[in-house]
Parts: C-alpha cells; structure tokens; sequence
C-alpha cells in the first residue's frame, strides 16, 4: 500500500505545555482519516507541522515518501481548507478570483468553471466572497483547494459555525472525492457520527495519539466512543 | 505642461495599484510612513549637495526594510512600527535642516510637489519605474494577490510569502519617492488610498477594483494639473481634493442604494 503520509514520532512544545507528545501514524493512499479529539488536543498544531506553517518540531514528517523539511514539493499536491479562512470582509475578490489564487497554472483556467459546477457554486461565480454564506464560502475554499486536481484534501473542523443544509452537502462532496475521485482526505473534526459515516479510518488525538485504526474497530469499542462522545458533548455544551 | 500630464498619469497608475496591495493589507498608512521618512533622505542630500531624490530613494528604501524587518522580528503592530518611522523621518529630516541652516525653497516643493516643474530626465525616470513596477505586477499578480488575501494559505501553496512582503515594501518605497514630485511628502498617501478606497465600495472583484481606482486616480491627477495650471493654484491640494470629491460622491451614491452589488 502507498504511503502518503508516514508521522514518525512528532514532539511539539511550546513554553509552556507539550502540544504533541510522541505521535506516530500513517496515512495510505484512498484512505479517509477522521481525527478526532476536544479543542486544544493539539489537531491544528499538527496541521501546521504537517503544512510546514509550524517547523519547530521535533521526529519527521514524510509526504510520499520525502521528509517535508527537505523540500516543500509535496504542497503541490496537496489541498488544504483552513477551519475559518480569515480575510477582510470587504475583501474585492469574487468567487472566481478566489479559486483562481489557488491555481498553479494559469493555461488551466477552465478548470475553475469545471471545479465550481462540481461544487453546485457555480451560479456565484461573480459573486464577492465576503458576501456569501458560512456554507457557500466553505464551499469556495474546497474548490480553491480542489482546483489543482491534489492526490491528498486536509480539511480542518470545516464544520464550525455553518447551517445543516450545508453540512450535509459538504458531506456528500467529500465522500465523493474520496470514493470516486480516489482522492485521499485527511480531515480533522467534532462530529463522530459524521466521522462514523465518512471515514474509514480514525485518529484520537489529546496531545497524544489515543488510538489509529479502522473506524469499524473504532466505533466498535464502547470505551473509546463514550470517551470521545462526552469529550466533543462537553466541548459542545461549553461553545454554547 | 504634457511633461506634468504624463507624468502625472504615470505616477496615478503607479500609487492606485501598489496602493491596492497596502490598503488590503491594511498598510494604508505605510505610503505616508516612508513619504515621511525620505523627507529625512531629501534634507540629507540637500545638504550634501546631491540630487535630493537619490538620497530619497536610499532611505526611504532602508527604513521600509527596516520597519518591516523590525515589525516581524520584535512584534510590533503595524500602526505603532508605522508611527515610529513616521516621526524619525521627519525628525531626522528637521535636524539636518537646522543643522545646514535651513534651506527654504527647495524644501518646500518636495513637502507640497512640483509635478509643472518636473524636467525631461525626471519624466524618462517617472516612466520608467513605472513601467518595471507594472510588468513585476503583472507577472507576480496570482502571488501578490493570493499572500494580501490570507498569507497562511498563500503560504500552504507554496508561495514565498515573505519574500513576497517584502517586494511590496520595496515597490511602496520606489513609488513613494518616485511621487514625491507629484503631489509632494505631506499628501502621498491620499494617492495611496483614496482611490482604492473609493473603488473597493463598488464591490467589484479584483480586476475590475483596480481598473476603477486606476480611472479615479487618473481622472483627479489629469484634472488636478489642468485646474491648477489655469487658475494659478497648487496642484497636490487640487488633485487630492479631487479624490477626496470622487469618494464622497460614491459615499453618496452608496448611501442612496444606487450601488446594487453585483
């Protein structure tokens, strides 16, 4: 089985607390790893390390077989949609233009109509990104992420703060990229029952990595759901 | 005269386009920090008795290095990074001129512009950075557009974000210096702004936005240095005013709800 992503034994301190302590784990091609795990368990700080945006770390990081801190290559084959893409609101970029950042070459221009019809946004081509929905915006990151055709999708809890609607679509989107498109998906998020249904690999992660395997095998011991649903149930109390 | 003019429109195109960058990046203020930091270049070669603008360039290019620079390692927000170079530019400048004696009439065409007055060579140099900063534009526009919009996705892509934020300073502090001429220390940052301000209400994308900031900007220079030349007045205060009559105008046709986005 092709790797895509070997983690081997990544330690992230920061002054004052150990935000990863000794994670290991693999991702393999077509896989659909779910990482789960209460806010501050270190999931956006291992997004970062994994983005190179973080290079204080300690262990290695490999994307198709190369240590990350050796080239940054491996960016171009990969999507990444950030949990709340910040920028001002009145930001003059339509929908187009913000897909278009994301495109490498500029001859492949049509493919922005093509990724924005796959997406159901294509109606908001001209439309300014600060104007849409928590919804449709996530939609515009996934097709700015997408655009490039990438072999792997890391999308960080894309969930937050967005209607149901929305929800369930970016939820068929993404199972079909994984199980059409053979698209690998490394995606971070809150919701185990979603997490139950789309992936077909788990990570639990506080600090440490609490278990990696099958989801099957995950969902199947009582002990961890429980944990991992009173964990995300206290989280959600806690938000509102 | 059609020297003022073309130059005149050069430098419009020129502050409109990087200005868009700064005011996005909301550096809006940056313009008048480096514009305020060559006045100190400016009394430098006064006094040393070279072409005042060389030395312009030279310090105001090293503090808009600097302050970025010091901004990224120290901290610093960007308004506070900002003032201080704002105020050690002027200072250093108004310490040299009592240091030389004072020298009245040259100062004050560099505070206030000169843009009638501007010569053969000084319009070639207008044209020329000009034309090397819109081609650099031009091939950098997915970079440059892409790490103002969200530098950590820029970054996640692969764009060399940083080197990218220091391009635009280094631009900003040609541009600036190279304006000087037009509309003079004191008022640079009005070309910097109030166009892209006043077209960014338009809700326009990107490309459209920079093509209504560049027509405002061109529209206020060329009517500047035609109003000013007939009635006898100062060309900076007419242009600025100008811009400044543009964007309450669209306040105003915002205000009605005539600006249907879209």
């Amino acid at each position: 089985m092709l790797k895509i992503v070997e983690i081997d034994h990544l330690n992230v301190k920061y002054p004052d607390v150990k935000a990863l302590d000794d994670v290991s784990f693999s991702v393999n091609k077509g896989d659909f790893l779910g990482i789960i795990g209460p806010n501050g368990a270190g999931k956006s700080t291992l997004f970062a390390s994994m983005l190179r945006l973080n290079t204080k770390y300690e262990g290695t990081i490999k994307f198709f077989g190369k240590d990350i801190r050796k080239s940054k290559d491996y960016l171009k084959e990969i999507g990444y949609v950030p949990q709340k893409p910040i920028f001002e609101k009145n930001f003059p970029a339509t929908v187009n233009d913000v897909v278009r950042m994301g495109l490498r070459k500029e001859s492949d221009v049509s493919k922005i109509d093509e990724i924005l019809q796959q997406l159901w946004i294509h109606e908001l081509s001209n439309r300014l990104i600060g104007e849409l929905s928590g919804g449709q915006q996530q939609r515009v990151f996934i097709a700015k992420a997408l655009v490039n055709k990438p072999k792997l999708l890391i999308l960080d809890e894309p969930v937050a703060g967005i209607d149901q609607q929305s929800i369930d679509l970016f939820y068929s989107i993404l199972r079909e990229l994984n199980s059409k498109q053979k698209i690998t998906i490394i995606w971070s998020s809150h919701d185990l029952d979603a997490v139950n249904q789309l992936a077909n690999h788990v990570a639990c992660l506080n600090r440490t990595l609490f278990f990696h395997g099958e989801s099957d095998e995950f969902f199947e011991n009582d002990e961890l759901v429980k944990k991992y649903s009173e964990a995300s149930m206290q989280e959600h109390m806690h938000h509102h | 005269m059609h020297r003022a003019l073309i130059s005149g429109v050069a430098i419009a195109i020129l502050c409109s386009v990087i200005g868009l960058f700064l005011v996005l990046r909301r550096y809006s203020l940056f313009g008048d920090a480096i514009a305020h930091s060559s006045f100190g270049g400016i009394a430098l070669g006064l006094m040393a008795g070279v072409y005042p603008l060389w030395t312009a360039y030279g310090v105001s290019l090293a503090s808009a290095l600097i302050i970025t620079k010091i901004k990224k390692k120290y901290d610093i927000s960007g308004d506070a990074a900002i003032a201080v170079l704002l105020s050690s530019g002027i200072a250093v400048g108004l310490v040299i001129i009592g240091i030389s004696g004072g020298f009245t009439i040259d100062i004050f065409s560099f505070l206030f512009g000169s843009i009638l007055l501007v010569s053969v060579n000084e319009t070639i140099l207008i044209l020329s950075l000009t034309g090397i900063i819109l081609i650099v534009v031009l091939l950098l526009y997915r970079q440059l557009l892409y790490s103002t919009f969200n530098e950590e996705q820029a970054k996640v892509s692969g764009i060399p974000v940083e080197k990218i934020n220091y391009l635009i300073v280094f631009m900003a502090g040609l541009t600036v210096v190279t304006s000087i001429q037009l509309v003079g220390v004191l008022l640079i940052s009005a070309l910097f702004v109030i166009p892209n301000v006043t077209a960014i209400m338009y809700g326009k994308g990107f490309k459209s936005t920079a093509i209504l900031s560049i027509s405002f900007s061109i529209l206020s220079v060329v009517l500047g240095i035609l109003i000013s030349y007939i009635f006898d007045i100062t060309p900076a205060g007419t242009i600025v005013l100008l811009s400044i009559g543009l964007f309450t105008g669209t306040m105003g046709i915002k205000s009605m709800g005539l600006l249907s986005k879209n």
